[in-house]
């Protein structure tokens, strides 16, 4: 019993991370019906530019976060502005395969300018310390992790919900063209709807650095595809739903990994989605729309 | 004898009834109209009949076999064939190849003898071009064979459309606002064109329309469904008369 | 599209021009006067051909966005260095079992998931192409991740030759049929296509079957050229590769897959000491081709009527 009181407790931080990447999937899902393939790729980016506020400017890992926020922030509206605008209108197997390629460019740009081999975190950026609370061991990196997540999210829901930004994302995601002629500008609420998501992704990429120890220019892909997955799972489009979708997807993954056969470990994520995908392709919390004919 | 018996029909959308209890009989070679408001469920029930949506409960008999649960290339298979409200057609394949491709269920070679390039493929593939040609003459359309089906006009494209459903040989053909867009000297073309095609190919025509000219016109029988439910049923000149039908378009009189 | 009859005298010439090119390649070969190099290109090549013009009837014509192309090619590569290494069949039977597994493999997978539409499908089948990957990785008679090792190179030019001869008959033929217009109806408009009594399901699944047989040989040809096979050659990133070169070319061309295939083939012998450049390239190529010239190259159009696409004589 208490062993998997343990392991759910270490899958609540590793699912903190998935949801915050997931939020970011699902927020341009359901605002322009992409999946940001790139989306991991711009974790990767927050993760580096966390690494090197650290080691060269020597800050502490709240700074580096807030500044791999900014950084990916900038960086998802031009990935935005450049590659999937001029796409707005093509189909979506076109938008699809340009987001293939932005990340691409991404991983591999990244392994050109600082190579292909990892980093690791520096223990002055953050020391792990483990406590025993009731028979549990809990480490305060997880805690850290568990707890920023959280923060984001709680001021993730309140842009959407109170803000004027928030509301015109919300407008747009239900229809497009009539929030044009409510005189909401759409270009500008997508640039924010990007800037949000890569900013959470960033956030996510500076605590897997905390949370693995090191990183690399590949480190997104996975991650990236169980977001996705976790993002499926909540039903795409549905910001809740992500949110639950990544936490579930980090319990289930440390439980594969506590119980069974860690080779297994991202085969489950894929096998979870093919089963949402064939059961109930909207998710948890997804209603079903047939096409209008 | 009845080609098309529904019975008690209904489907809801999201707990909105499109269609409730409708009822609805048919005879071969007939010409029946389905008109109603916008909005009214015309378009739903062409969807349920040919397959793209499930009824909820009720029964669609077409020939004796229920159709119901069917998936819509079978449909198609047992004789319903039918157009669009907002045309679909393969926009990138040429006017003959959008025929070609309803005649495919009567391909006349198999898959391997296609690969190998067999005799018969040879044959089949002269067969099905004449007779993709011959329903595109109907419609003079075979002059534009080779022309990208997008690129004809929009008239020409209605009509290519019901070439194309009647090139899957149908006994039942339903036409979904078959002159919507058109003006009225083709809208009296499309009437006559229709007339035409029933006696030349024997079937029954049901059409949904809402130029009420085209409707009077060339209907033997008309149903009128005002929110989902048949509020009248008879001869042209019996609806035009109907005090139902004309409170469900004009709304009712002030007391 | 208009097939009459087969003129004979364009298949003779047709033959002749198959002919020449193979008898000239394999006297180079045997005088060794192309090397080494030249020839694991021309392997590369030869593969790379299959991979997309497979991909390109399930991407191209069919509409339907696979990323799982390397999943397929694995289980051809794997059934067919099973059949010859560990069982002693001969290498044909070692082809034939890989098209078989592979087209299995994709009923299998096929039938639930091409009910999906677009990028769920595409997701659904980048994650299925992995799940084969993973499992590969953890069956012990197949040694792992470590993967098999001394296959003999029984994977000669006239078996390349014949494959990618084959492979492109097999797609312009079905294509240019009646079955084929029925695959290409369904990239058209499903629903269209299903009124008019197509069987849209089946045509899909017929579609990704033929496909994935044909990246099942595809991947018994590789394996019994380079020696080795371990799952991780067939990740993602290989399905991405086969996914560039049919966008590269045109979806629906298979003259554009076959040239964008050479193209790619030699652009990464060349850019072979730079990886990440390499992967650069694609990275704009992909980006560049969807903003500029979304149909490809080539777009849905074929190349003359002389070329490999032409071979039996079919009159556009």
């Amino acid at each position: 019993m208490l062993e998997l009181i343990q392991q759910l407790v270490n899958g609540l931080s590793l699912g903190a991370i998935y949801a915050l990447i997931a939020l970011g999937y699902t927020m341009v899902y359901g605002i322009i019906k992409l999946i940001n393939f790139a989306h991991g790729d711009v974790m990767m980016v927050g993760a580096f530019v966390g690494y090197f506020s650290v080691t060269l400017l020597g800050t502490n890992i709240l700074v580096a976060m807030l500044a791999a926020m900014a950084v990916c922030a900038f960086l998802g509206v031009i990935i935005e502005k450049v590659a999937y605008r001029p796409l707005r209108n093509a189909t979506r197997i076109a938008s699809l395969i340009t987001a293939i390629g932005v990340s691409f460019l991404l991983e591999y740009l990244t392994i050109f300018l600082i190579g292909p081999n990892q980093k690791v975190f520096p223990a002055s950026a953050f020391t792990v310390k483990a406590y025993d609370i009731a028979g549990l061991s809990i480490l305060n990196k997880d805690v850290f992790v568990f707890v920023s997540a959280l923060v984001l999210m709680v001021i993730l829901q309140y842009i959407i919900k109170y803000t004027k930004t928030g509301k015109a994302m919300r407008a747009v995601s239900l229809d497009m063209e009539a929030a044009v002629l409510m005189g909401i500008s759409v270009d500008k609420t997508i640039s924010m709807t990007f800037a949000i998501g890569s900013a959470l992704a960033a956030a996510a990429g500076v605590m897997v650095g905390v949370y693995y120890n090191t990183i690399n220019p590949l480190m997104g892909i996975i991650p990236g595809l169980k977001a996705f997955v976790a993002a499926v799972l909540g039903g795409i489009g549905i910001i809740p739903g992500a949110m639950v979708g990544g936490f579930v997807m980090g319990l289930l993954e440390t439980m594969v990994s506590g119980y069974g056969n860690s080779l297994y470990r991202d085969a489950v994520a894929f096998g979870v989605l093919i089963l949402i995908l064939l059961i109930k392709p909207t998710g948890i919390f997804g209603k079903d729309s047939g096409e209008k004919v | 004898m009845t080609l098309l018996n529904i019975s008690k029909l209904y489907k809801s959308f999201g707990g909105l009834s499109a269609v409730l209890d409708f009822n609805f009989q048919m005879e071969e070679r007939e010409l029946v109209g389905l008109i109603g408001p916008n909005g009214a469920g015309k378009t739903t029930v062409f969807n349920l009949i040919t397959g793209i949506y499930k009824p909820d409960r009720g029964e669609i008999v077409f020939r004796e076999s229920d159709l119901v649960g069917m998936s819509p290339y079978n449909i198609c298979a047992r004789g319903i064939a039918r157009t669009f409200q907002n045309i679909r057609l393969f926009n990138d394949l040429s006017v003959l190849d959008n025929v070609k491709i309803a005649c495919h269920k009567q391909v006349p070679y198999s898959l391997l003898g296609a690969i190998m390039r067999s005799p018969a493929f040879f044959e089949g593939e002269e067969q099905i071009e004449q007779e993709a040609l011959k329903y595109l003459k109907v419609f003079n359309l075979a002059d534009k064979r080779d022309e990208l089906a997008k690129n004809l006009p929009y008239g020409e494209q209605r009509r290519l459309e019901i070439s194309r459903a009647l090139a899957t040989q149908p006994t039942l053909l339903i036409l979904d606002e078959p002159a919507a867009g058109m003006n009225p000297q083709e809208t009296n073309e499309l009437m006559q064109l229709i007339e035409m095609i029933r006696s030349e190919f024997g079937l029954a025509v049901l059409l949904i329309e809402h130029d009420m000219s085209l409707v009077m016109g060339v209907c033997e029988r008309i149903y009128v469904l005002d929110y989902g439910q048949i509020i009248a049923e008879g001869l042209p000149h019996e609806i035009r008369n109907n005090k139902k039908v004309i409170e469900a378009y004009l709304g009712e009189e002030l007391n | 599209m208009q097939t009459k009859k087969i003129s004979w005298p364009r298949f003779l010439v047709e033959t002749a021009v198959l002919v020449a090119l193979f008898t000239l390649v394999q006297y180079g070969i045997t005088t060794r006067m192309l090397d080494q190099y030249v020839q694991i290109n021309l392997t590369s090549m030869c593969i790379n051909i299959i991979l997309a013009v497979s991909l390109n009837l399930i991407n191209g014509f069919t509409g339907q966005l696979s990323l799982g192309h390397a999943g397929f090619m694995a289980v051809g590569a794997y059934t067919a260095v099973i059949l010859t290494t560990k069982l002693d069949y001969p290498f044909l039977a070692g082809l034939v079992g890989s098209a078989m597994a592979a087209g299995l493999a994709g009923f299998v997978i096929g039938v639930p998931t091409l009910r999906l539409k677009g990028d769920y499908l595409a997701i659904a089948t980048l994650a299925l192409g992995e799940i084969i990957r993973v499992t590969l990785q953890n069956i012990d008679y197949i040694n792992g991740p470590a993967g098999i090792s001394g296959i003999p190179k029984l994977t000669t030019w006239a078996w390349l030759f014949g494959a990618v001869v084959l492979t492109i008959i097999v797609v312009v033929n079905l294509v240019n049929s009646s079955y084929g217009r029925a695959i290409i109806s369904v990239r058209e408009d499903e629903i269209a296509a299903e009124l008019m009594g197509i069987n849209t399901t089946k045509y899909k699944v017929l579609a990704f079957v033929i496909g994935a047989s044909f990246a099942g040989i595809a991947g018994a040809l590789y394996g019994h050229y380079f020696y080795i096979i371990k799952p991780e050659t067939f990740n993602f990133m290989k399905s991405f590769d086969i996914l560039v070169m049919v966008v590269l070319g045109g979806l629906g061309s298979t003259t554009g897959a076959v040239i964008a295939a050479i193209f790619v083939t030699i652009l990464t012998a060349v850019l072979q000491p730079f990886p990440e450049i390499r992967m650069i390239l694609y990275a704009l190529i992909l980006i560049i081709v969807m903003i500029y010239r979304p149909q490809g190259l080539m777009g849905n159009k074929e190349l003359g009527r002389q070329t490999l696409g032409r071979i039996w004589g079919i009159r556009r």
